[in-house]
């Protein structure tokens, strides 16, 4: 039937059916020919309707080129984790044993608190100018279409804090061979975060002042992420076997892969209403 | 054939009883026209039959097909433009425009840049919308209506912010999109100026 419709747009001569509206004192360049005009905002021929996998790509790159229209919103998070993790050393003692002991807690608190930093703007301004209305309207799954800023969220944050961890653990005095350990902690870590992170902020969008809030709701639940990280940093740091807490990081992300999204989606229909 | 009918929708918001049973239907071709004073429930009848907001009782079918058995197919054929133009003021009128038409259908180019000549938005270049006047962002929303051609357009106050020029705009694109064989429910009080045949009038208390 959308093939029909376009057809049916392709016909109709502006002039003839709406006097009023082509009449002289018309705005800028209003095409003297409609019938083109028409003919070039896209035919029944031309129109394709984009998939789902489409749709989110497109949105994808919506909100990572408004990101980098904004470096100072983005780039907040990377920065607090580089302050925090290079403000210990300077505090403490510069003791490597030392630094090693507290090296685990400060990545991961550092990390946690970076990531909850961004959220407050992972839907609020779309949910403010429209563009989350338009998201569930769109006739694409909103899941998907979620899933997809979330993911935008994490390449902005997550990502970010794994490709600055080797610098702020050398600095914590980790040996460079715990550095491949800490990292994929870090990997398998953000992602779950930025995962539920999606959760608290899709259900407080609504609020005005949503941020403790948020930390309320998100902290309870990001706190085996971060006792898990945190012991596999402290075993990579050891040089001790840290596949049980890589695994069980694995599981968490895995997990928060498959059921956040639709728990955002869900949050997110409520906020609309 | 009737497109889009609602049947005795009811919806209440908090301790109010906003939408007392409304009905209406619409054939393709026709614009439901929806007044009332402030408070009346347009922006809520509007969003209930986008189904933004979920009814309380009665239903929307859209032709003939209740519309909450397969949502997606329904939003797929609709456009929304509320008060709120949904686009992004960090993003120029053609970034706006390509992004949120690709979400539904592909697009080039120079169909976007004939939609902004086509609604009157001067040729801005990579200036972001947040530098353009209200009423220049909500000509580049209509741009959008265009460009996505949905069959049903649900426009909440779609000539807020439009100077005389742009309500003609609005009226030209509106018949055009009817005689099109395309419906649309519009809330507001200025005339559109559209034959009494095309306008079903709905007013709400």
């Amino acid at each position: 039937m959308n093939a029909e419709h376009g057809k049916a747009v392709r016909m109709p001569p502006v002039a003839a059916s709406a006097p009023p509206a082509s009449a002289p004192p018309m705005p800028t360049p209003p095409p003297a020919s409609p019938m083109p005009a028409a003919e070039e905002l896209g035919s029944a021929a031309t129109r394709r309707r984009t998939g789902a996998v489409g749709a989110a790509v497109a949105l994808m790159q919506r909100d990572l080129r408004v990101a980098l229209r904004r470096p100072g919103d983005t780039l907040q998070p990377l920065g607090f984790f580089i302050v925090v993790t290079t403000l210990f050393p300077l505090a403490l003692q510069p003791e490597v044993s030392l630094l090693r002991d507290i090296a685990p807690a400060a990545l991961w608190v550092a990390a946690l608190l970076a990531s909850l930093l961004a959220l407050d703007l992972l839907f609020r301004e779309d949910a403010q100018d429209g563009t989350l209305e338009q998201l569930a309207l769109c006739g694409q799954p909103l899941t998907g279409l979620l899933l997809a800023k979330t993911a935008v969220h994490w390449l902005l944050t997550g990502l970010p804090l794994v490709v600055v961890a080797p610098l702020a653990a050398a600095a914590l005095g980790s040996p460079a061979a715990a550095i491949p350990g800490i990292l994929a902690a870090l990997l398998l870590g953000t992602v779950t975060l930025s995962l539920i992170g999606a959760v608290g902020a899709g259900l407080t969008m609504g609020m005005k002042r949503n941020g403790s809030l948020l930390a309320l709701l998100v902290l309870p639940l990001a706190v085996p992420v971060l006792i898990f990280g945190a012991r596999a940093t402290q075993q990579a740091i050891g040089a001790e076997p840290l596949a049980a807490p890589l695994y069980l990081l694995g599981a968490m992300a895995v997990l928060a892969v498959t059921l956040a999204p639709w728990a955002v989606a869900a949050a997110v229909r409520i906020g609309l209403e | 054939m009737s497109e889009l009918r609602g049947q005795d929708l009811h919806l209440w918001r908090g301790e109010q009883h906003v939408l007392r049973g409304v009905c209406f239907e619409l054939a393709a071709g026709q614009c439901l026209q929806v007044t009332g004073p402030n408070g009346a429930g347009k922006t809520t009848l509007l969003r209930a039959v986008c189904g933004l907001v979920p009814l309380e009782s009665g239903r929307v079918l859209w032709q003939g097909r209740d519309v909450t058995v397969d949502p997606a197919a329904f939003h797929a054929q609709l456009d929304y433009l509320g008060h709120d133009n949904g686009l992004k003021a960090d993003l120029s009128a053609t970034e706006n425009l390509r992004c949120s038409v690709r979400l539904r259908r592909s697009v080039t180019p120079q169909q976007v840049a004939s939609a902004l000549a086509l609604t009157g938005v001067p040729d801005t270049g990579s200036a972001q919308l947040r530098y353009l006047s209200a009423g220049q962002r909500r000509r580049v929303a209509l741009a959008r209506l265009l460009l996505t051609g949905a069959a049903l357009w649900i426009l909440d106050e779609p000539g807020s912010n439009l100077d005389p020029r742009g309500q003609e705009l609005l009226a030209g694109l509106l018949s055009q999109h009817l005689s099109g064989g395309g419906a649309a429910i519009v809330a507001t009080h200025q005339p559109l100026g559209l034959p009494v045949a095309q306008l079903l009038p709905l007013a709400l208390e």
